[in-house]
């Protein structure tokens, strides 16, 4: 029962910090690529689509690479910064982070591409900075897609199996969370105990969805 | 004073071309700017308020280089002493009117300034309704009162008369011609309607395919005949070919003569009057 909790409770701490994080690195990027006149704009696109396209399992060997001591980028991670990502929490947390953040970034950008011009351009000829109008003006004006976002990270994390798998393994209380648990169940014919994992993740799933569309609903004053 | 030289390429419907205008404003002026669709009005107003950067030129406002193309000078719009009321309002949706005042206002300023503007523009008893629950005019001057918050020097207005219907029109250039005065403000305007440029600028500055083909007093415009026109419906029909109408969304009643063209009116019909309409005889066709 202990082991059941712990469980739970590691799915939703990675789902909350990996959410919390992409609201902020997320927003930014969306920003960026909102009203970015760069070259790099589509291939910066392509690159945070990738995740949506792609096997998880592809993303989670490359990361399993780069984390690993034998390469350069893991070697500097190891030797250098002392981080151990490969099987610990630190690692599947990066891993989610790359894994969800389109469901960040696509909604945040579709939503400050709808906003009008004309109301940042408002702000700047009322004399306010960039980071002003962003914070009083134009996330307040996005509220319906920084709800989805939000939501949708959150949910998708909870989801997530193949890159936790690959970069993660299965170790309790460290990189074990519900869609491992319901994996591992199942291969030691444990189905009772799969079956409740899969059940709570049916509710929480639920949940999600029923707030995203109570929240994306009830925005009187905001157009959506 | 506001003295520049702007040059900008236009991508108008007729093909590129190349925004090019010199030009000198005196203090408290109340210029027009006027001319076809393209001519490149809205792209001036842009260039002086520094939402759009020039190609070449410089932009000197007072003592101050707001633009200078030698000497890479560019003070961006947040630092520029500037109102601008866009066409499309850009009133803050997430925020009341009053909220909307307050956020323009300079870290400085107290809420009695938010007071004073309210009333300055009768928007008094609307303070805290959110914008989407405003009509055109309404909204109109909110964005004329927020404009102002900052008592700017220049104010930049690009047609904000536009959308709304000519009663609301003629309430907003009485507050504009006040405002005007009140702040000691130079003005640009950028108008399609030699009406309303008679009725407030002081000097017109008629512009084609980016150059100025006219620059002086009002009485140039080549007609002061408003062609805006306003929805109104039948009320009741009157004797003598004449109607009872209520004029758009004002809910402003007026006695027009209909047209003599058979057709039996009845109230609840609509009609597309022009402002002339209800000025003149009973008897001549000015509805449509």
């Amino acid at each position: 029962m202990q082991d059941y909790w712990q469980t739970l409770a590691l799915t939703l701490r990675l789902a909350t910090l990996t959410t919390l994080i992409l609201l902020g690195v997320g927003t930014a990027l969306a920003y960026w690529l909102a009203h970015t006149r760069s070259r790099l704009k589509p291939l910066a696109e392509v690159l945070v689509g990738l995740p949506l396209v792609l096997p998880p399992t592809v993303l989670g060997f490359y990361l399993l690479l780069a984390f690993s001591p034998s390469t350069g980028l893991g070697h500097f991670l190891t030797h250098t910064l002392g981080l151990q990502l490969n099987f610990t929490f630190t690692g599947i947390l990066i891993g989610s982070l790359f894994y969800s953040l389109p469901f960040m970034v696509q909604p945040m950008q579709a939503g400050f591409e709808r906003l009008p011009p004309s109301l940042a351009e408002a702000a700047a000829t009322l004399g306010k900075s960039r980071l002003t109008t962003l914070w009083r003006v134009l996330l307040p004006n996005c509220k319906p897609a920084l709800v989805s976002g939000t939501v949708l990270t959150f949910a998708h994390t909870i989801g997530e199996f193949g890159v936790v798998l690959m970069i993660g393994g299965n170790i309790a209380g460290q990189t074990r969370v519900a869609s491992i648990a319901i994996y591992d169940a199942v291969e030691s014919q444990r189905y009772a105990q799969a079956n409740v994992y899969a059940l709570v993740l049916i509710g929480l799933a639920t949940l999600l969805l029923l707030l995203l569309s109570w929240l994306t609903k009830r925005r009187p004053n905001y157009p959506v | 004073m506001l003295d520049f030289h702007l040059v900008k390429a236009l991508h108008s419907a007729a093909g590129p071309a190349a925004l090019d205008v010199r030009l000198t404003i005196r203090p408290g002026e109340f210029v027009a700017l006027y001319g076809p669709s393209g001519a490149g009005k809205t792209t001036l107003l842009r260039l002086l308020a520094g939402l759009t950067r020039p190609d070449a030129g410089y932009l000197r406002a007072g003592e101050q280089l707001w633009y200078d193309e030698q000497s890479r000078a560019w003070r961006p719009p947040a630092q520029r002493s500037i109102g601008f009321v866009f066409q499309d309002y850009a009133l803050f949706p997430n925020m009341t009117v009053r909220q909307n005042l307050t956020f323009a206002l300079p870290n400085s300023r107290n809420q009695t300034t938010v007071a004073e503007l309210l009333s300055l523009t009768g928007l008094d008893a609307l303070a805290d309704r959110y914008p989407r629950q405003l009509s055109g005019g309404q909204q109109q001057r909110v964005a004329l009162a927020r404009a102002l918050a900052r008592r700017p020097q220049l104010l930049l207005l690009d047609e904000p008369l536009a959308a709304v219907d000519y009663p609301t029109r003629q309430h907003l250039q009485q507050a504009l011609h006040h405002a005007h005065r009140e702040f000691a403000l130079t003005t640009l305007l950028v108008s399609h309607d030699p009406a309303e440029i008679h009725a407030l600028a002081d000097r017109v500055v008629e512009l084609d395919l980016g150059h100025i083909c006219q620059d002086g007093p009002p009485n140039l415009l080549p007609t002061s005949v408003s062609h805006a026109s306003v929805n109104a419906t039948i009320e009741e029909v009157l004797p003598g070919c004449q109607a009872k109408v209520r004029l758009g969304s004002d809910a402003a009643f007026a006695v027009v003569a209909l047209p003599d063209d058979g057709h039996h009116y009845q109230p609840g019909e609509s009609l597309l009057l022009r402002p002339t309409a209800w000025e003149i005889d009973a008897g001549t066709k000015e509805t449509s």
